[in-house]
């Protein structure tokens, strides 16, 4: 027991070396800025930067965008799915699960086919069809997160008796979908939300392949160009990452207290 | 020195003394169960046998080798857990063969055994399944050939029939107890359920706060409960509040009523005593000599079908007691005004 | 399910028209945005310039420069998800089995969260920051220890440094998919084998590691095709100096290199082809391996 416990201790302390160590590097280097000591220089210029403010103003814009188109495709599904067409299940789950399969780039790839400006639908030829294109890309990347957090989410609840409790009061469909089911489930949309969030504020290559001048292709940028402001950059992406991430945990553990059993 | 030897075992966790000074002498081939209620620290003294807890202090001697020091895959010992336990990924086949695998048997000796101990099971055709394809009943029942299958020397079950509906239950239990008997083994039965104890064992053992209450046969147990717990746990009781009115003439009250058991009981006059009477020894009505009669009146009568339960009110208590029913004679009606009998031999007089 | 309500006829057909008004937006969008792209490129990998079926694309994979660059991708793949299936099991059976204190568990989980999320450009930041030239760990080494990373041949800008900075996202995915599959490990099990006579080590090899198989084939597929198809970390980290396989298609796209869009869509083709393989292998040993659980 005392043995396998040394054991495991080790494991935790090498892994925990290999883990913090580059995040120690990471906010060492940006604050190397001035020579005379630690500072917070590479932050102050990278804020200050008007680049940074328009590109990461863009992210969080499309980001946020992103998320309620999520919500408006997966939810609806995931609900119908679970309720009236269990047959259509596999197909559904197969669908939301290729993005993990299908490499990002590929996908992204058959866009600037598809969509160009020789096309039938040439998304990318205007400014409006590209920032669209790009809005599809990213619920398209969400979807496997947002579809099972949703789905998680209504198998807690018991939609059937929900449904028709609620059709028994006279409820129509976008008013028990709107009032009774997505309280319900809004938990679990949220950390599906989050989780989007993460992924698509940094994104890079959906970006730098459409043009679009978004958060990810600046801070690419910035690696090229700069020495200390990319690790200020990456610290700035960490806390973001880390702001999510713990926002799902508060939301989840505040839950048991609120929502249904389970 | 009997087979199985428990000496003066303890066992803390942390500050928590969860068994305590626990002694006792198991022959070869005998059925004892651990009775008591959960966290009694049955359980704790079934897993020190088996070797998944060192004791804190304390012997478990073993065909008198002391086997305290000994891993749990060194004892030879058969176990049968509550929860099927039985491997998920291997078949029934491959789940009773496997303690004979690890022994190095041959193949052709393994297939043998396993198919004797699916037959004695009563699950011969059964072998290629996978234990989600069985029902409970049949996991318990492959359980216990894989725990047979090593020939252990000693043969442990930790509440194996809690999981199972009451009338598999009660099929079970004859089974195990046939099987314990062809084979001979010395087994240990951990239950919460004094029904299964009082049946199946030829000793029984009362556990309560880490401590073994009582240790006998089921027919003491139930008779002659040395504690007011056990008394309590094992079987239906009523208990009723007394008082001593003379220890060494054997009188005691009951309210107002003079109760006389002719006996010499301990204490002094005017100690609170509890008097415990099993339902079926009381009767309604006058019995012959010996007799201690109450008089009362009937507050609440349940028909249980072949027996028929009667609450009777004596001296602002109650007393249940049992009669069987009968077709030409229903149940007195409640209010009746009654006389009620029992032995005073039958009469335990407990500290209150 | 309750489908009583559904099944009067009377209020049959109007509320199933809803419900596929209801599902119509995601089987649209699917269509649009997931399976015409692909579909796009799998045509595409057989067609030349003129729209006429060839083989021609594919065979221009056999190039040596793309096919080395397919090479590196697999080996790297292969190697980060091995990797970080064994280091990620390590320290989930750490926090699972090896009698840590309860709140450690908590925190490696909630950082593993987080970790396996923070891929992509920061990471590789984060990386060059710490191994790059003058890096944190690198400083370190050489001012305390006297030991010269890059005099010994490293860089952070190699198949090597990639494969530790791939590391970081695949170790805690790991960890996050086999933690519960751990914790589904019954104490009675290893406690009937060891009373049936088995050593830990038997136990493991007879019971605990079969029951997990497919739990760690699935992450393994998983993990390879999270590397697979990894561009940002890379051209973040190496630029383009290190031709991979998707570093070398976001080249053919952007049209830096010859700007042959069928080649591309061979490229991607292989790309699809590898990581559906992956997950094809990783079904059908799934299905091999749970034979005991229907």
């Amino acid at each position: 027991m005392t043995e396998r416990r040394l054991w495991s201790w080790l494991a935790v302390v090498l892994g925990g070396l290999y883990f913090l160590l580059p995040l120690v590097g990471m906010v060492d280097f940006s604050m190397r800025m001035q020579r005379d000591g630690y500072s917070f220089e590479a932050y102050r210029v990278v804020l200050a930067d008007p680049q940074f403010q328009q590109t990461f103003g863009y992210s969080v814009v499309l980001a946020l965008l992103t998320i309620v188109l999520g919500i408006l495709i997966v939810v609806p599904t995931a609900y119908f799915v679970r309720l009236r067409f269990p047959g259509l299940r596999p197909i559904v789950e197969f669908l939301t699960l290729l993005p993990l399969v299908i490499p990002p780039i590929v996908i992204v790839f058959g866009y600037i086919r598809i969509y160009n400006t020789s096309s039938v639908l040439p998304l990318t030829g205007s400014w409006w069809g590209t920032n669209l294109l790009l809005l599809f890309g990213y619920a398209t990347l969400s979807l496997p997160y947002m579809y099972r957090s949703v789905d998680t989410g209504l198998r807690t609840i018991d939609i059937g008796s929900l449904t028709e409790a609620a059709q028994s009061l006279g409820a129509g469909w976008a008013r028990i979908l709107a009032v009774v089911i997505l309280p319900n489930v809004f938990v679990s949309i949220l950390s599906g939300a989050f989780l989007t969030f993460a992924i698509v504020i940094g994104e890079y290559v959906f970006a730098a392949l459409l043009n679009v001048g978004s958060f990810g292709p600046y801070m690419v940028w910035m690696g090229g160009n700069r020495a200390y402001e990319p690790s200020a950059l990456a610290v700035v992406a960490f806390a973001i990452t880390w702001a999510c991430m713990g926002l799902i945990q508060l939301f989840t553990r505040f839950s048991k207290f609120s929502t249904v059993r389970r | 020195m009997a087979f199985l030897d428990i000496l003066r075992l303890e066992k803390s966790f942390g500050a928590h003394r969860v068994v305590k000074d626990f002694n006792l002498n198991i022959e070869k081939g005998e059925f004892i169960s651990f009775l008591g209620p959960s966290g009694c620290g049955k359980t704790t003294v079934l897993r020190m046998v088996a070797g998944f807890e060192t004791p804190t202090s304390g012997a478990i001697c073993i065909d008198g080798r002391d086997v305290s020091g000994l891993a749990a895959n060194r004892r030879n010992i058969g176990m049968v857990f509550q929860a099927y336990a039985l491997f998920p990924n291997l078949t029934v086949e491959q789940n009773v063969g496997f303690g004979l695998r690890i022994k190095g048997e041959g193949k052709a000796d393994i297939r043998t055994r396993v198919g004797e101990m699916l037959e004695m099971v009563g699950l011969p055709n059964l072998g290629e399944r996978y234990p989600f394809q069985l029902s409970g009943g049949q996991q318990q029942r492959v359980a216990l050939a894989r725990a047979l299958a090593i020939r252990p020397q000693v043969l442990l079950l930790d509440e194996p029939l809690s999981a199972l509906d009451a009338k598999i239950r009660t099929s079970l239990r004859e089974e195990i107890r046939r099987i314990q008997r062809e084979l001979g083994i010395t087994t240990i039965f951990v239950t919460h359920d004094q029904e299964e104890a009082l049946s199946m064992s030829d000793r029984v053992v009362v556990m309560h706060q880490g401590i073994a209450d009582q240790v006998g046969t089921p027919f003491e147990i139930y008779n002659r409960p040395a504690t007011r717990f056990v008394a309590q746990f094992v079987g239906t009781l009523n208990l009723l509040d007394a008082s001593l009115l003379d220890a060494a003439a054997g009188r005691v009250g009951l309210g107002d009523l003079p109760v006389a058991l002719n006996r010499k009981l301990p204490g002094r006059a005017g100690d609170r005593v509890s008097l415990a009477l099993r339902p079926e020894t009381v009767a309604l009505g006058r019995k012959g000599e010996g007799s201690v009669v109450l008089p009362g009146h009937i507050a609440e009568v349940h028909f249980l079908g072949s027996v028929i339960r009667i609450r009777v009110a004596v001296a602002g208590q109650f007393v249940s007691l049992d009669t069987f029913n009968q077709p030409d004679r229903p149940p007195p009606s409640v209010g009746t005004p009654v006389e009620v009998s029992i032995s005073d031999r039958d009469l335990l007089v407990l500290a209150a | 399910m309750t489908t009583s309500v559904a099944s009067l006829p009377t209020a049959f057909r109007p509320r199933q028209v809803f419900s596929w008004l209801g599902v119509a937006p995601f089987f649209l969008f699917a269509t649009l945005f997931l399976i015409l792209p692909t579909l796009n490129i799998v045509l595409g990998a057989f067609r030349n310039a003129e729209g006429q079926v060839t083989l021609e694309n594919l065979g221009k994979l056999l190039s040596p420069s793309i096919r080395s660059a397919f090479w590196i991708s697999i080996e790297l793949s292969l190697l980060t998800a091995a990797l970080g299936c064994l280091f990620g099991f390590l320290i989930a059976a750490a926090i699972t089995l090896g009698g840590l204190p309860r709140p450690l568990r908590g925190a490696i989980l909630t950082f593993s969260g987080v970790a396996s999320n923070f891929a992509g450009v920061p990471l590789a930041f984060a990386f060059i920051a710490t191994l790059g030239r003058l890096g944190f760990v690198t400083m370190l080494l050489r001012h305390w220890f006297g030991i010269n990373l890059y005099g010994a041949g490293f860089n952070i800008v190699s198949f090597l440094g990639l494969a530790l900075t791939y590391l970081y996202f695949q170790i805690p995915l790991m960890v996050l998919i086999i933690t519960p599959a751990l914790e589904g490990l019954r104490r009675e099990w290893r406690e009937a084998a060891e009373s049936l006579g088995a050593s830990g080590l038997q136990y493991w090899r007879m019971v605990a590691l079969p029951v997990l198989w497919p739990s760690l084939l699935g992450t393994l597929a998983l993990l390879f095709a999270n590397a697979f198809g990894a561009v940002a970390t890379a051209i973040a980290l190496t630029g383009s100096s290190l031709s991979i396989a998707p570093i070398v298609l976001f080249a053919q796209v952007r049209g830096d290199v010859l700007n042959d869009p069928h080649l591309g869509y061979a490229i991607a083709f292989a790309m699809i082809l590898l990581t559906a393989i992956a997950n094809a292998i990783y079904i059908l040993l799934r299905m091999r391996a749970e034979r005991w659980v229907k």
